[in-house]
């Protein structure tokens, strides 16, 4: 593309693809959909240049309702096949768009690989702690002992913890919000577009069909303050109605809430700091988890490292700088050849 | 047929022959692929047709000496052109006894056994299974020419100035075998010198052990008296032009740079690690600068799926595996077939099921080839007949894929990949361009994605051309706009219309030619590695004045056109496959021809003569 032609200026609407939209009514899925529109023309990028690639549930129908390039995919698959895309053409935008059980379950291999890898895209989650497409079955997400069709006397499965895996893959942009909260929730896609390198968000999706209420208390007016910290860099973690409460760390280093006067100070609180090349903080954020503890929303981690597509085209490059363009008779006469 | 006469140094004998198989065993750690490899070359540059069979233990480091370890090299060279790496050995080197017990049954009587005596020692006499040395059994070895040299010391007694450990020392025997060998056929050694200097050349003192070795076993041919005649086989009479050899994995990835180079595009190549698919991933990681991307992914369906994205983007893409990774990618190709995307899939096949003979060649992976995905979903098929066709069915399978806006199977097998054969180097302005199919529009201006061509053939419109924004998915969809559309009377016809698409490539791909008599008692029928074996065996019976006739099938789905009509013209059929009977069952649905198999599944290529006797029985019964 040519950076001297004008962009069009677009609008949400411009990214309304003509497909009904099928999701149950009220469903988080809207809100999600609502704010990707929103965040799109903001960036600067032509549209054809975007692609939505998404596994099978729910949330994966997403591509449809996007006039982008799209790909409603296999179940899991999606990080695999993007990178895919991503490397065949770096100078797209491409957006995973995936469900808990699509991305832990059947895709976990990929979506660990795809975050340590760093490959160039933006992974969104959409965890509502259940299977929605198949009617309800508790996903890998889901606490001990929640009961569905397929667990009538409560899951025994341990749930994993999408940030804490994320994590561990050394992922360079890790973040999380909730559906209903949409201009937070439209900040950080914001923030994952703009990351150079695997962006991994996690979105609190409310499912009102199957799992309803599971995020309440993330999402709840005038409860969820005192639930939920809202990660700033460079800033202490104060939470709260009145923003009286906060976390520091106890003399075992472990996060614990205190109240703010009193003899506490703000400057006796953890400061948030996402730029922090080691993952411990992160971590430790990740681990906080209510109802023991608030649970941080926000950008948990955002470093800047290479990227994997970038490093494979310095490959290709330095290989056609080395030994030239490739020349098909030179490397057909590669080795010992003879004249009949 | 063979010439003799005296030639004038040491009065020795020098014999003429057609073709020579010389086979190579030993210990994995002896260098055996190595010695197999460097005389295959030497043959070739010298002019030689040349067929080669590396057959190699499934476990890295079997215990030494043992049974389970042995690794072979086979090479049939010739002065007329030759189809298979042969059936009987002429020459067979033995390194230790293991590899003379599991080999020597394969020497013809009369033949010459070249074995190291220096390891006919007691513990490996016991780990090969032997109560005594049968070296000293003259009654059971009768039969053969034997020969009986101290490899091992003769090498460390070859190098022992340069001060190389004991251990060092002795590895270079299978250069002292090499040089022998060389003697024994009057190979030229310089294209094996010219390889030693450029591989060990940060070691020089490993160049001057192995040419010293070379020179040492060469000698030994000259001046020991035991070995009295050595061979000539004149260069081949091949068609003028340049040659090199080519592995059939060699082969496949020269072809698919050749066509990215000629559609000027991007060759995307993913892979996981799978014997014997692996070296195609090795062959087109070095050629970066050809504008090739290779992508190492976690696992097949990691492979499949990331060429799905890389086909979407516009990258000619491809991936290869063999049976286990093939099941694994079966769930990817099915997406790539509903959405109508161009990309390669290559099973190098291997022993099955799971597991399996992972290191041995099989033909067993067609059913799941062929019908191998959930839904009614045909995609083409097609396999090279041998090492070098590889080249040309490469190109050919990136043509159907573009052509037609489709997956296409690629069959390989682990004879055709590990085994080679002289290639004529092509002149590239010959080769034929890759068209790519263009965007089309409605004629409001709208883009529709699913618009066909003549060829039901839809556009393939990458990401990044605007105002083509469009969505593609597994979900069934209407044809034209490509919108998701779940009635039953759209995907009867969507169902139909792609397995339309994919039958009408018959029209687009070669009619289905004979060797032998256009009809007649017999036709032989086969497909992939099996070439050599069964063109052989049938040349053989029709100059034996039998009437028969050999179909070597190269596209498996379709089928050629004319193939039906070709079979009636002959009172039977046979069928020989290295599986029960997969191609025998699928003629017999589709032409309702009565084809009798012959089906071998022993890990092992068909022998010739193992072909020539069914042909006979077939024909001797009324
Ligand atoms: C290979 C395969 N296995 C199983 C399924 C069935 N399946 C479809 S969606 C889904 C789970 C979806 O849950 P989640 O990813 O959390 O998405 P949601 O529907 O909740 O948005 C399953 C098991 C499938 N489509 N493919
Ligand atoms: S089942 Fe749940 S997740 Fe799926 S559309 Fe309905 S509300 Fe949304």
């Amino acid at each position: 593309m040519s950076v001297d032609i004008p962009l069009p200026v677009l609008s949400p609407k411009d990214f309304a693809s003509d497909q009904e939209i099928r999701w149950c009514p009220r469903c988080g899925d809207y809100s999600i959909l609502a704010q990707m529109k929103k965040v799109l023309p903001t960036l600067g990028i032509p549209k054809e240049k975007f692609v939505f690639v998404s596994g099978i549930g729910c949330s994966s129908r997403f591509p449809y309702y996007m006039d982008t390039y799209g790909m409603h995919s296999i179940h899991g698959r999606a990080p695999a096949i993007a990178t895919g895309v991503k490397l065949a053409n770096p100078d797209l935008q491409v957006w995973v768009i995936t469900g808990d059980g699509d991305s832990l379950s059947i895709g976990g291999n990929h979506f660990m690989h795809v975050l340590r890898r760093n490959v160039d895209l933006k992974v969104i989650m959409f965890n509502n702690q259940i299977y929605g497409l198949t009617k309800g079955q508790y996903s890998p997400t889901s606490p001990t002992g929640t009961k569905t069709k397929s667990t009538p006397f409560g899951s025994v499965d341990r749930p994993l913890n999408p940030l804490s895996v994320a994590i561990g893959a050394r992922a360079t942009f890790v973040a999380r919000s909730v559906d209903v909260d949409v201009k937070h929730l439209a900040s950080i896609l914001e923030r994952a577009a703009h990351h150079k390198g695997s962006a991994f968000v996690e979105v609190y999706q409310d499912c009102n069909v199957f799992n309803s209420g599971a995020f309440a208390f993330a999402s709840k007016k005038g409860e969820k303050e005192e639930n939920v910290i809202f990660l700033e860099h460079g800033k202490p973690l104060i939470f709260g109605k009145n923003r009286d409460k906060g976390v520091r760390l106890n003399s075992h280093d472990q996060p614990e809430v205190v109240e703010l006067g009193k003899g506490v100070t703000e400057d006796d609180l953890l400061f948030h700091d996402e730029k922090s090349e080691d993952m411990n903080l992160a971590f430790l954020l990740a681990s906080m988890r209510y109802p023991e503890m608030p649970e941080p929303m926000g950008v948990f981690r955002a470093v800047d490292q290479p990227t994997y597509n970038e490093a494979v085209y310095q490959q290709v490059e330095a290989a056609t700088e080395r030994n030239g363009e490739g020349d098909l008779e030179a490397l057909f006469n590669t080795g010992d050849t003879w004249t009949v | 047929m063979s010439t003799t006469d005296v030639s004038g140094a040491n009065g020795k004998i020098s014999e003429q022959l057609d073709a020579v198989v010389i086979r190579f065993c030993g210990d994995s750690g002896d260098g055996m692929q190595l010695a197999g490899t460097q005389f295959t070359n030497v043959s070739a540059v010298f002019g030689n047709d040349v067929k080669t069979l590396p057959d190699f233990p499934a476990e890295i480091r079997a215990p030494a000496g043992t049974l389970g370890g042995v690794s072979g090299f086979q090479i049939c060279f010739s002065s007329s052109d030759i189809f298979t790496p042969g059936d009987e050995v002429d020459t067979l080197v033995a390194m230790n006894p293991a590899a003379l017990k599991t080999n020597v049954a394969d020497l013809k009587r009369g033949g010459t056994l070249i074995v190291n005596e220096d390891a006919f020692e007691k513990s490996n006499l016991s780990k090969a299974g032997y109560d005594s040395n049968p070296l000293d059994d003259e009654e059971a070895l009768a039969a053969y020419q034997l020969q009986k040299v101290p490899m091992t010391s003769l090498t460390r007694d070859a190098v022992a100035e340069l001060g190389l450990s004991p251990r060092e020392a002795e590895r270079c025997k299978n250069f002292f075998a090499m040089g022998l060998v060389y003697w024994l056929y009057q190979r030229d050694a310089t294209p094996t010198e010219e390889w030693v200097k450029s591989k060990f050349a940060k070691k020089p003192e490993l160049v001057e052990a192995n040419l010293k070795a070379l020179h040492a076993g060469y000698n030994y041919g000259i001046t020991t008296e035991a070995i009295t005649v050595h061979y000539r086989v004149d260069p081949a009479d091949l068609p003028p032009g340049n040659y090199r050899k080519v592995t059939g994995n060699e082969a496949l990835a020269f072809g698919f740079v050749t066509a990215a180079k000629l559609a000027g595009k991007q060759l995307f190549y993913s892979g996981y690690p799978i014997t014997p698919a692996s070296d195609i991933l090795h062959e087109l990681s070095k050629l970066k600068n050809f504008n090739v991307v290779t992508f190492q992914a976690e696992d097949e369906i990691a492979a499949i799926t990331s060429v799905v994205g890389a086909a979407f983007a516009g990258d000619l893409a491809i991936t290869a595996s063999s049976g286990p990774g093939i099941a694994l990618k079966g769930e990817g190709m099915g997406l790539a077939a509903i959405m109508e995307l161009p990309l390669v899939v290559v099973d190098v096949q291997r022993g099955g099921p799971s597991t399996g003979l992972p290191t041995k060649t099989e033909q067993s992976d067609l059913y799941m080839c062929m019908f191998g995905r959930n839904g009614d979903c045909p995609m083409p098929l097609i396999a090279p007949a041998t090492p070098a066709d590889c080249f040309e069915m490469a190109q050919e399978a990136l043509r159907i894929a573009v052509e037609f806006m489709t997956p296409v199977l690629l069959l390989s097998d682990g004879y055709i990949a590990n085994g080679a054969e002289p290639w004529k180097i092509p002149d590239v302005s010959s080769l034929k361009p890759i068209p790519i199919v263009q965007k089309n529009t409605q004629t409001d201006g709208e883009f529709m994605p699913y618009l066909r061509n003549e060829k039901k053939t839809r556009p393939w419109v990458i990401p990044g051309t605007p105002g083509c924004e469009h969505r593609v998915g597994g979900l069934e969809k209407s044809d034209v706009t490509g919108n998701v559309n779940y009635s039953p009377e759209n995907h009867q016809f969507m169902t139909t219309l792609r397995a339309e698409k994919i039958a009408g490539i018959a029209d687009f791909i070669p009619e289905q030619t004979v060797e032998g008599p256009e009809s007649g008692d017999l036709l032989v029928i086969s497909w992939g590695g099996t070439y050599g074996a069964v063109r052989t065996a049938v040349k053989q019976s029709v100059q034996e004045g039998l009437s028969v006739a050999h179909a070597h099938i190269r596209y498996l789905n379709p089928f050629p056109k004319n193939l039906g009509d070709l079979i009636k013209r002959y009172k039977k059929v046979l069928i020989p496959e290295l599986n029960t009977g997969q191609l025998r069952m699928i003629i017999r649905g589709t032409y309702l021809a009565d084809a009798v198999g012959l089906n071998k599944v022993q890990g092992k290529p068909f022998l010739i003569s193992e072909v020539k006797q069914k042909i006979r029985e077939m024909l001797d019964e009324k």
